[in-house]
């Protein structure tokens, strides 16, 4: 897929977008390093192209290290991105203080879409109504010493809402949402009393609290058990379609982007190696990691306990700090060619709105 | 006669706020060879089981009744010099879980592994390195890398390494309690692979511990579903797989995310009861679809669906399997 600017202008059906996001983190240097100038850093994110269509779950899929939570962070206005842009469709009346602060923007087809990924001050504050997150440790992100009620109402104090009352009602409303019922029973719990699950339900609640449009998911189930990860889900998506939210969905188990998502990117060492709808990845994956993914993903059936499982791939994730030239991903490649050690390979189109940045799909489009 | 066999076990916790019944009568036996795995959620008990096997249950925990019979021996009865020197370890080990904090931060991997052989047997340091920098190499680790302390090693490679510790002094049970949890899928196949190579060259009996039902599939020649401190169902892998008897087992079957499979939700409502008090009757009746008068009442015994599958629910006593 090409990255231009341009392309986001055509699309009324994209809420956000980056633009060649890179992120890069500084590490401390050792004496010598400074004096021969030498740099460290981190590259996180390296150069990624996302596109995340209004009222669909857009996932990020990716072993620990790819990058996916620092995108995350990007989106949601965390991180500043050291290099690129992420275009952002609000609602009419952020537009309009988005355009009095004079964030920068482009025309599209559905309105003026900002890049929101240096905005400050008020408007970046304005802007995190519509932008949330939930984190992935349903323990460590809720403060032990708060009640539920407590949690759940600071961002609306933060926010403005004066009216205790009216802050009280929201709460009770938002624990309703989340089915965390009677809400009574919950509002003067503290976290340690809770279970995972109910934890992360107080985790969604928070997210919902201030009506957003865009959540960030960042791997929302996978510290839960099984039992409970459908749970979990079932309610996101329940609450997507109750409240009209669009969610980029971060997570490592293929197996849950089946049942959450409609589009997969799947991310190795800080790029988009391969991304589409999930069907689509999943039933024909065309780039060798996603493949190595999808048959790493373990099978609920006994009968090849016997076997050792093939994983293409060998090896871990290599370190950020020093990418591979060529394809990064080609030290682990069983298919790697002299070109993968030379160039980086280009987006090429797989299969409907199904794109793989890999070498081996330059000729044929099905291996 | 079974190399490992449990009988009865019962361990509880004698907490301030009342006693937790965190294993209450669980019984299985573990063949040479063999691999069993313990599925349950978290809070049915099967950390406490896998402490229990080695008597390793932190206070205010202690193993009222039952018995571990490894070989034709008690070690229930065993003294506690006799347990650390002969049994912990040596006859029985474990790979615990969170191995990326299992490790001593400041001590070099290959010392961490040698002190576990030098506290059992009488070998010189220089010999116990040789043998580390082996088990290294036999779990997929650079034996130079002997010298490295944790912190240089990724996720993966300490789970390695932990593993190592574990076969150190080729026990005849390796308990693996959530041995892949923190790791990635590539990894964790890597892992799994690993394990099934130990199966199968060294007949080396497993127990993998784990909520996650596909994983058990991955290597278990038999699985025991636990709940709320018992074993609700238990059988070859075969048939837990293929012909689940009991309401938990299902529920938990058909909340596997799969790829390519259904994508549709679905789950067992409500959670794991309070080990303090558990409900009386069927400790799985409040959740469960099928409940009926009976199981408020009585705890259903083991009903044999076929075989060796055994389901502990009152739905099998007017016809076997039915449900």
């Amino acid at each position: 897929m090409s990255s231009k600017v341009e392309d986001i202008a055509g699309r009324e059906d994209v809420i956000l977008a980056g633009i060649g996001v890179k992120m890069y983190f500084s590490l401390a240097r050792s004496i010598g390093e400074i004096l021969t100038r030498k740099s460290k850093v981190v590259k996180a994110v390296d150069g990624v192209n996302i596109f995340v269509e209004k009222g669909k779950v857009t996932c990020l899929v990716g072993e620990s290290g790819c990058g996916k939570t620092t995108l995350g962070k990007v989106i949601v206005g965390l991180y500043r991105p050291t290099e690129g842009s992420i275009y952002y469709r609000p609602s009419e009346d952020l537009s309009k203080v988005l355009m009095d602060a004079g964030v920068p923007y482009i025309e599209s087809k559905g309105g003026p879409m900002f890049d929101i990924s240096r905005i400050k001050g008020r408007a970046l504050k304005m802007l995190r109504r519509e932008i949330q997150i939930v984190f992935q440790d349903p323990y460590g992100s809720l403060n032990p010493r708060m009640a539920i009620k407590d949690i759940l109402e600071e961002p609306l104090i933060i926010h403005g809402y004066r009216d205790e009352k009216e802050r009280l009602e929201m709460v009770v409303k938002a624990l309703e949402d989340v089915k965390l019922t009677p809400p009574e029973e919950f509002l003067y719990r503290y976290p340690f009393q809770l279970s995972g699950g109910q934890r992360q339900r107080v985790n969604i609640a928070r997210s919902i609290i201030l009506g957003p449009r865009l959540v960030v998911a960042d791997e929302p189930v996978s510290m839960l058990d099984v039992s409970i990860r459908a749970e979990i889900l079932k309610l996101m998506l329940d609450l997507k379609e109750q409240k009209n939210l669009t969610y980029v969905f971060i997570t490592h188990d293929l197996a849950v982007a089946n049942i959450i998502c409609d589009y997969v990117n799947v991310m190795y060492l800080g790029r988009v190696v391969e991304h589409g709808p999930t069907d689509e990845i999943l039933m024909k994956p065309k780039h060798p990691y996603t493949q190595a993914l999808i048959a790493a993903v373990p099978t609920p059936d006994p009968r090849g306990r016997w076997k050792i499982k093939e994983v293409p791939i060998i090896g871990e994730v290599p370190s950020a700090l020093v990418i591979p030239p060529g394809c990064r991903f080609h030290p682990r490649c069983p298919y790697a060619m002299d070109i993968c050690r030379r160039e980086d390979p280009p987006y090429f189109e797989v299969g409907y709105k199904h794109y793989s940045a890999c070498w081996l799909n330059k000729e044929e489009t099905g291996r | 006669m079974a190399l490992l066999e449990v009988r009865n076990l019962k361990t509880y916790f004698y907490t301030l706020r009342g006693v937790v019944r965190a294993v209450d009568g669980v019984s299985f036996t573990l063949e040479k060879g063999e691999t069993i795995g313990i599925v349950g959620e978290s809070g049915s008990g099967k950390s406490t089981l896998g402490f229990s096997l080695l008597r390793l249950v932190p206070p205010p925990g202690r193993i009222t009744d039952g018995s571990i019979i490894l070989d034709g021996v008690d070690i229930l009865k065993l003294s506690e010099e006799r347990m650390r020197k002969e049994i912990r370890w040596k006859r029985i080990s474990m790979v615990f879980q969170s191995a990326l904090n299992a490790l001593n931060p400041v001590k070099r991997i290959g010392d961490q592994i040698a002190d576990a052989i030098m506290a059992h047997e009488d070998v010189s340091k220089k010999e116990a390195l040789e043998r580390a920098a082996e088990l290294l190499k036999a779990v997929g680790i650079d034996p130079r890398r002997i010298s490295n302390y944790p912190h240089e090693f990724s996720g993966g490679m300490k789970q390695r390494a932990v593993i190592a510790m574990a076969l150190a002094l080729e026990p005849d049970v390796v308990i693996a309690d959530e041995p892949t949890t923190a790791l990635d899928v590539v990894v964790q196949a890597q892992i799994l692979n690993l394990f099934k190579k130990l199966r199968n060259e060294k007949k080396m009996s497993i127990i993998l511990i784990t909520h996650d039902l596909s994983l058990v599939a991955e290597i278990a020649d038999k699985a025991a579903i636990m709940y709320a401190g018992r074993i609700v169902e238990i059988g070859p892998s075969d048939r837990i797989y293929t012909a689940p008897a009991h309401p938990y087992t299902k529920g938990l079957m058909a909340s596997i995310p799969r790829i390519g499979g259904s994508k549709e939700l679905s789950w067992i409502p409500g959670s794991p009861p309070d080990l303090r008090s558990p409900p009386p009757g069927c400790r799985f009746h409040p959740r469960c679809p099928y409940a009926m008068d009976i199981c408020r009442r009585e705890d259903p015994p083991y009903f044999t669906i076929d075989r060796d599958q055994l389901s502990a629910c009152w739905l099998h006593k007017e016809g076997v399997g039915k449900i």
